[in-house]
């Protein structure tokens, strides 16, 4: 099946640090919007068909892990907190919240006469219920460790509830998102594991659930009472389309209206005059970064001559430009450009080609024998690259690498494995040399689990074994404090390390290439991207494609 | 006969007892578990939290205990939970998905046999006539397209360029609207290249066995005697020939249904049909366990009966096996 190149959802999902937040946020007013004539436009009514290579699970946030459900349930549910279109954290059912006692504990005060969607009131017994099913240890949810950090939880009047911590923890506040408020009147009596709920879920969201065709399609409504009032479109489906090629496909019939397109078929298969007048494009930077990363095990990867000899050699711009079709942007560090943690000035590797081999002669590394290929002490330097089949952009970056690696006089070999036994006979056991793989990066700064000495037994994240002091004091610091600018400063410095000691070799931040029927209005892109407004997207009336028969 | 067939069922019985138990075995020493999906590279799982799910899903006891629940579970009719994030009963997600799979394999069996019969008949009669050639042509190209390729290609054509056709799924938006007419014209719209696909690329090999097999018939001495008492030529090919051809042809046919399933997986993905295949697929990626199981006891059940079968119709056209 080797034709199903892109088909690995799984291991994008599972790659993914963070997936707990909606990415539909919902909006402040936009300060875009002109006021009269443009308004005029407006309309309630039609429906979007957004186009999705993987089926939803499970629509109860915390116990589904997968982006697919995530997706649907984003368009159901609030938190108390959510990401607004900046990044930073707003309030979604909570008004406000006060942080008290050096950040251990948060007291969140909670919008008043918000309905779930059978038109019960919501209240802070919700989010209580939410809190004590996920920290229940029958409950299969992968996000419960943060609630694990929570020392007490009380309900205090039927619109305050409060957190206490054992120590402050930054990344405590984004956790109260939408994963922890559930409806306790109807699942009170349930077995969450089982609940029927988890297939026909009732939230607080701009749209509700209509109807489930297994395989096929999901569909929601637009929820009438919604508190941000109610959204333009009458429809939400998510439409099933498992392979990419069939999805360009439908795209071309019009059958989907919103899809995230390839790099190629952004840049090359869509520049035709029925794409410019059907549709609209987007680009903004995605959360996420590919990297060569190395195994600190290995005596060859511990110099930091040679790790710096390596981003000396290679061309960065080459690698966005060959494998991306130059569209995304170098990466420099664990961060994306444009969010607040980013530090845009650390030491930076320009292609020298020259300084590399400079690098390897000073580590002792020459070639005696003249057969372009480097040695120290009789070992030739030849090296093996792993990353994962299912990938192609990872294979492309390891061939351009492999290329310039060559210049200099290091010999590298390509290995594409499949998922499972990549990660569990390579990464698990430290058995590589050298991986190409990607990150999808949360929302909050904290990456204690990617760069703490601590984190290196099996399965753990700091897989390359990277170990140093600063950083570990840094991640401490970055993780315990709530003022965001002691944490910029504490995350900058740790950038600038990496930059320095360069565990990973941070290659490109790969863009977002979504797009949509031009018959929708109201997409204003942001940092977060476009899907965070989207009950202020509307059709004109005359313009409207699908009409609701009843 | 009845202690042929009962001796026939107890073979059986022990073969399946030995696929699922090879299976179960294979499946498990793939690398990854079922957790890895919710696991892998995710910061948020700590060992602690990955030891809930192992005992929740059962899969912190050693293998071969796994196994034995799972065959008590399987005796009965219980292919217990998927490992999923959505952890619903195995056969309610194979239930839901099973009637499409079996409505496209069964119209496709049913053209292949009403097309590769008269082709291969009309090959052995006439052979290396240009029609012979040109069929022979016709239904090899069909066997070595890759079933991926030609459906792209056609999906393109006829969704795209002609938009005649939808490029996938199996039912349009609209579908609860329309009248029972209209209903099953976007039906078949919508089934007419998946089935035209698998149809198309299995021709070649039951023609060509047809072909053989008549070709063998026809060279027996019966045959020589039957034209020589002077039978029409009709006669001849349609009942004296065609009789003794096409008993084996039943036999393949029935035996290539674990075939067109396996063929489902790929199909069923590209055209966006909710079907068992398609489940299989994702199932396999995510090591779901008894979602494989599940399917591979379906696959070996179909696959036993077509042996069964198969035997049977043997039996009853030779004394010389039944009564050895």
């Amino acid at each position: 099946m080797h034709f199903y190149r892109r088909l690995c959802n799984v291991c994008f999902v599972s790659l993914a640090l963070s997936l707990g937040f909606n990415i539909s946020a919902h909006p402040q007013d936009n300060p875009n919007q002109p006021a009269s004539g443009f308004a005029a436009r407006q309309a309630y009514g039609d429906k979007i068909i957004i186009g999705s290579a993987a089926e939803a699970s499970n629509l109860i946030p915390m116990l589904s892990s997968d982006s697919a459900s995530h997706e649907v349930s984003g368009f159901i549910f609030n938190g108390l907190v959510k990401y607004d279109k900046d990044l930073t954290l707003i309030g979604d059912l909570a008004n406000n919240w006060d942080i008290s006692e050096g950040g251990l504990v948060i007291t969140f005060h909670l919008k008043k006469g918000v309905k779930w969607q059978d038109g019960v009131e919501f209240t802070a017994d919700d989010v209580m219920f939410g809190y004590q099913t996920i920290i229940n240890e029958k409950t299969l949810s992968a996000y419960k460790e943060d609630y694990f950090q929570v020392k007490k939880a009380e309900v205090l009047d039927k619109y305050t509830f409060r957190v206490t911590y054992d120590k402050p923890y930054a990344p405590a506040l984004a956790s109260w998102g939408s994963l922890v408020v559930l409806p306790k009147h109807i699942l009170e009596k349930e077995d969450i594991n089982k609940t029927a709920f988890s297939r026909k879920p009732t939230g607080t969201g701009a749209f509700k659930f209509k109807e489930w065709v297994p395989g096929q399609k999901i569909i929601l409504d637009a929820n009438d009472n919604y508190f941000e009032g109610r959204p333009y479109l009458d429809e939400v489906v998510l439409r099933i389309v498992p392979d990419p090629t069939t999805m360009f496909l439908e795209l071309k019939t019009k059958g989907v209206d919103w899809i995230g397109l390839s790099s190629l078929q952004y840049q090359k298969q869509t520049d035709s005059a029925f794409f410019k007048k059907n549709y609209k494009k987007f680009r903004y930077p995605s959360f996420s970064y590919t990297y060569l990363g190395f195994n600190f095990k290995h005596p060859w990867f511990s110099d930091k001559r040679i790790r710096q000899a390596v981003a000396f050699a290679l061309n960065k711009e080459e690698i966005v430009k060959g494998v991306l079709f130059g569209l995304g942007s170098i990466s420099t560090g664990p961060y994306v450009p444009n969010t607040w943690p980013y530090n845009p000035n650390v030491k930076k590797y320009e292609y020298n080609p020259q300084k590399a081999k400079e690098l390897l002669k000073e580590a002792g590394w020459q070639d005696k024998d003249r057969d372009g290929i480097l040695e120290k002490n009789g070992k030739k330097f030849e090296f093996t690259i792993l990353t994962n089949m299912a990938n192609t952009e990872r294979i492309k970056t390891a061939t351009i690498i492999q290329y310039r690696l060559k210049e200099v006089g290091i010999k590298v070999n390509i290995r594409s494995l499949e998922w499972s036994a990549f990660i569990n006979w390579f990464i698990d056991k430290r058995r590589f040399e050298a991986v190409i793989l990607g990150w999808s990066i949360g929302l909050d700064p904290d990456q204690y689990d990617i760069w703490h000495s601590s984190k290196t037994k099996e399965k753990e994240l700091n897989f390359v074994s990277f170990k140093n002091e600063e950083v570990d004091k840094l991640l401490e610091e970055g993780r315990r404090t709530f003022d965001i600018e002691k944490r910029k400063k504490a995350y900058f410095r740790i950038q600038e390390i990496l930059a320095e000691e360069l565990p990973y070799i941070f290659l490109y931040v790969p863009d977002s290439l979504p797009i949509v029927s031009s018959r929708f209005e109201g997409i204003v892109p942001a940092p977060i991207g476009i899907g965070y407004n989207i009950e202020k997207w509307y059709v004109p009336k005359r313009l409207q494609k699908y009409r609701i028969e009843e | 006969m009845l202690n042929y067939l009962s001796k026939k069922a107890a073979e059986l019985l022990i073969t399946f007892f030995g696929i699922t138990l090879v299976s179960f075995f294979l499946i498990n020493l793939a690398p990854g578990k079922p957790t890895d999906v919710v696991s892998d590279l995710n910061p948020r799982m700590t060992p602690e939290i990955r030891a809930i799910y192992e005992k929740q899903w059962g899969l912190d006891k050693p293998l071969h205990i796994r196994y034995f629940i799972w065959l008590k579970n399987f005796s009965k009719f219980d292919f217990g939970n998927s490992f999923s994030s959505d952890s619903r009963p195995v056969w309610d997600k194979i239930r839901e998905r099973l009637p499409i799979t079996i409505l496209i394999n069964a119209i496709s069996m049913f053209l292949i046999f009403l097309i590769a019969v008269p082709i291969g008949i009309h090959s052995a009669v006439k052979p290396n006539s240009l029609s012979d050639k040109v069929t022979t042509f016709g239904v090899f190209v069909g066997f070595a397209m890759p079933v991926f390729w030609l459906a792209l290609i056609l999906q393109l054509i006829f969704g795209v360029w002609l938009n005649v056709l939808p490029v996938s799924g199996i039912k349009s938006l609209n579908y609860e609207n329309l009248s029972f007419i209209h209903k099953f014209f976007d039906s078949t719209r919508h089934l007419f290249l998946p089935i035209f696909i698998t149809v198309f690329g299995s021709l070649a090999g039951l023609s060509r066995y047809m072909r053989s097999q008549m070709q063998e018939a026809l060279s027996q001495e019966y045959i020589v005697t039957a034209r020589a008492k002077g039978l029409p030529e009709k006669v001849v090919i349609y009942k004296h020939a065609l009789r003794n051809a096409i008993l084996p042809i039943i036999t393949i046919l029935g035996l290539s249904v674990p075939g067109l399933i396996s063929g489902s997986v790929i199909f069923e993905t590209i055209f966006a049909i909710p079907g068992v295949g398609q489940l299989l697929y994702s199932a396999a990626m995510a090591r779901d366990i008894n979602v494989i199981m599940a399917e591979v006891v379906i696959v070996s059940i179909l696959t036993l009966i077509g042996n069964l079968l198969a035997d049977i119709g043997y039996a009853l056209a030779d004394p010389r096996i039944r009564v050895k």
